[in-house]
């Protein structure tokens, strides 16, 4: 019969396709690891970048310096932000709709955007140079979105019981949401916050010419610093040092690979509240 | 309620108010900055021969500032990318919301999740090692070209078309599916013909969406794409990008030249709202 045939092919054509996507995966993450682990030595983590000696530390603790900055900045502002639409703004309120459009569109905005922005605003309309506040900055703008959204879906799983318990027992409206609201909404914030960490780690078009790509261990935030990602790639278009890159390559995919871990944790506790 | 107590409140409320102004400053600030400094190199360079001049020669006396092959490299690797992602990304997301068994799920899932995470450098890094002299070995030309850039953002932009439809696929009612299968479709038919025309608007959503990625993905694209700044010529060829010109040349551009990469970004922004509002729009229809 025609129709069976056609559904022959039609299962074909999903396996097919589910199976080119898991390739893709094996042999992206396989090739890496296995062309770089043997150049995973004890001189990549040396405390000084030279010519001869590509060292990644000085990229991971800027990577690390970036990353906290960067939430320190976008955290409260994106929380708070979350509160006011699901705590106090009213109900159609106009302003909630305006931030939830501003939201979306930020949220599809490409990096290199942001960091075009970044560059034209901190950097030379500031005056913050390449400098690491100002790669912060522009990454703060970018995963605001994230952290907003997330924090907002975290509070809305809240049941209204609690609140209402809360205000039963003559506790204000601060106080409910301080310590009533906010706690029981912690593991969905935090698999958001998670999420952004992902996304500063694996910035590079936002970074080049906001934070530059110094590789060294900075001074102070105004020091123009290289996050990984941005070492990453200025290893693998310079081309000396492609073994190195490899290596690289490795280090980067395993914090991307913990934070994933992190969050899938995280995802499963809150499934289970 | 004493009033102390209400100012209080009160007060935490203003500022809860006052942070949620802040990604509202955010896109205006953005707006304010590229229009400011990208109109004006637009209107000394003139709206048609910016947009449609075929040369860039930002070297040469006088300079010129035609984007219209960026503009042209973008669309024709962006494209590129969801002919080749679209079609996989779909069928995998059918896969997943209705062949996969629960124990393959648990690892599927995460492993795309895994995709979607791993950074553009590390796509772009592998494009270069492994599907550049793959395409220079089989195909011809130098690998750095319109297909490999293609073929690369079609991987990269797996996760999202995958995770949008099947989320669209699920919000299809399970009667649809059962009721085919009631009615004697087998059980492709019963998915391609009823559930997949009633998820219709969700996985355009995800189509544009990924489409949206695309054409904003900056650092892997110029790993693989050869960069030539000339009008595509085929598809072993190198092409540049938009995202691709503002990154190599901002380094080291003044004056017009940085002002007509200003506005390159100009354009690239006016694609993505475009593209945006395209989403929103599906989105809105599907209530995904």
């Amino acid at each position: 019969m025609k129709s069976k045939t056609a559904s022959k092919i039609l299962r074909v054509l999903v396996y097919l396709a589910t199976a080119i996507t898991v390739a893709m995966l094996a042999f992206l993450v396989g090739y890496i690891l296995i062309k770089g682990i043997p150049y995973l030595t004890p001189d990549l983590f040396a405390l000084e970048y030279t010519s001869e000696n590509v060292s990644l530390f000085p990229a991971l603790v800027n990577t690390l310096l970036m990353t906290s900055l960067s939430l320190l900045i976008a955290v409260p502002l994106g929380i708070a932000t979350a509160i006011y639409l699901t705590e106090y703004a009213k109900r159609g309120n106009k302003l909630v709709e305006i931030v939830r459009i501003t939201a979306e569109t930020l949220s599809g905005i490409p990096s290199i955007v942001y960091g075009l922005f970044g560059l034209l605003f901190f950097v030379t309309w500031l005056g913050w140079g390449y400098s690491i506040l100002a790669g912060s900055a522009t990454l703060s703008i970018m995963i605001l979105p994230l952290i907003m959204r997330t924090a907002e879906e975290a509070l809305k799983s809240v049941p209204d019981s609690y609140r209402e318990a809360s205000f039963g027992l003559g506790a204000g409206k601060f106080r409910t949401v301080s310590k009533i609201v906010l706690p029981s909404a912690v593991p969905g914030i935090l698999a958001g916050i998670i999420l952004s960490v992902g996304r500063i780690v694996g910035e590079t078009a936002a970074l080049i010419y906001t934070a530059g790509t110094v590789a060294k261990l900075p001074e102070n935030l105004m020091s123009s610093a290289r996050t990984l990602s941005v070492h990453m790639f200025n290893l693998s278009s310079e081309g000396f040092h492609t073994n190195e890159a490899y290596a690289t390559a490795v280090v980067l995919l395993l914090i991307v690979l913990g934070i994933n871990i992190l969050s899938a944790a995280i995802a499963k506790r809150v499934a289970k509240v | 309620m004493s009033g102390m107590r209400y100012r209080g409140e009160l007060a935490v409320r203003n500022l809860f108010l006052a942070a949620s102004f802040a990604a509202i400053l955010a896109v205006l600030l953005i707006c304010v900055f590229l229009f400011a400094y990208g109109l004006p190199a637009i209107r000394e360079i003139g709206l048609r021969e910016f947009l449609f001049g075929t040369a860039w020669t930002p070297g040469n006396i006088p300079p010129q500032f035609g984007i219209l092959p960026m503009i042209a490299g973008s669309i024709s690797v962006t494209f590129g990318a969801v002919v080749l992602g679209v079609p996989v990304g779909i069928l995998t997301a059918v896969f997943l919301a209705y062949y996969c068994p629960a124990v393959l799920y648990k690892y599927m899932k995460p492993g795309i999740e895994l995709l979607a995470g791993i950074p553009s450098v590390i796509y772009g890094f592998f494009g270069l090692v492994v599907m550049v002299p793959f395409i220079r070995t089989y195909l011809g030309g130098n690998g750095n070209s319109m297909l490999t850039a293609a073929l690369l953002l079609g991987v990269m932009i797996l996760p999202t078309i995958i995770g949008v439809s099947e989320a669209a696929l699920c919000a299809v009612p399970r009667q649809y599916y059962e009721g085919a299968l009631a009615l004697g479709a087998t059980h492709e038919r019963a998915i391609f013909r009823t559930v997949l025309p009633a998820a219709k608007s969700g996985i355009l959503a995800a189509v544009v969406l990924g489409f949206g990625r695309a054409i904003g993905e900056t650092m892997a694209v110029i790993m693989v794409a050869g960069n030539q700044a000339r009008m595509p010529a085929g598809i072993l060829m190198g092409v540049r990008t938009m995202t691709a010109n503002i990154v190599l040349e901002m380094g080291y551009a003044a004056e017009l030249h940085r002002g007509a990469l200003i506005g390159t970004g100009v354009v690239l922004f006016f694609f993505i709202l475009l593209i945006n509002l395209l989403f929103s729009l599906l989105k809105r229809r599907t209530g995904v």
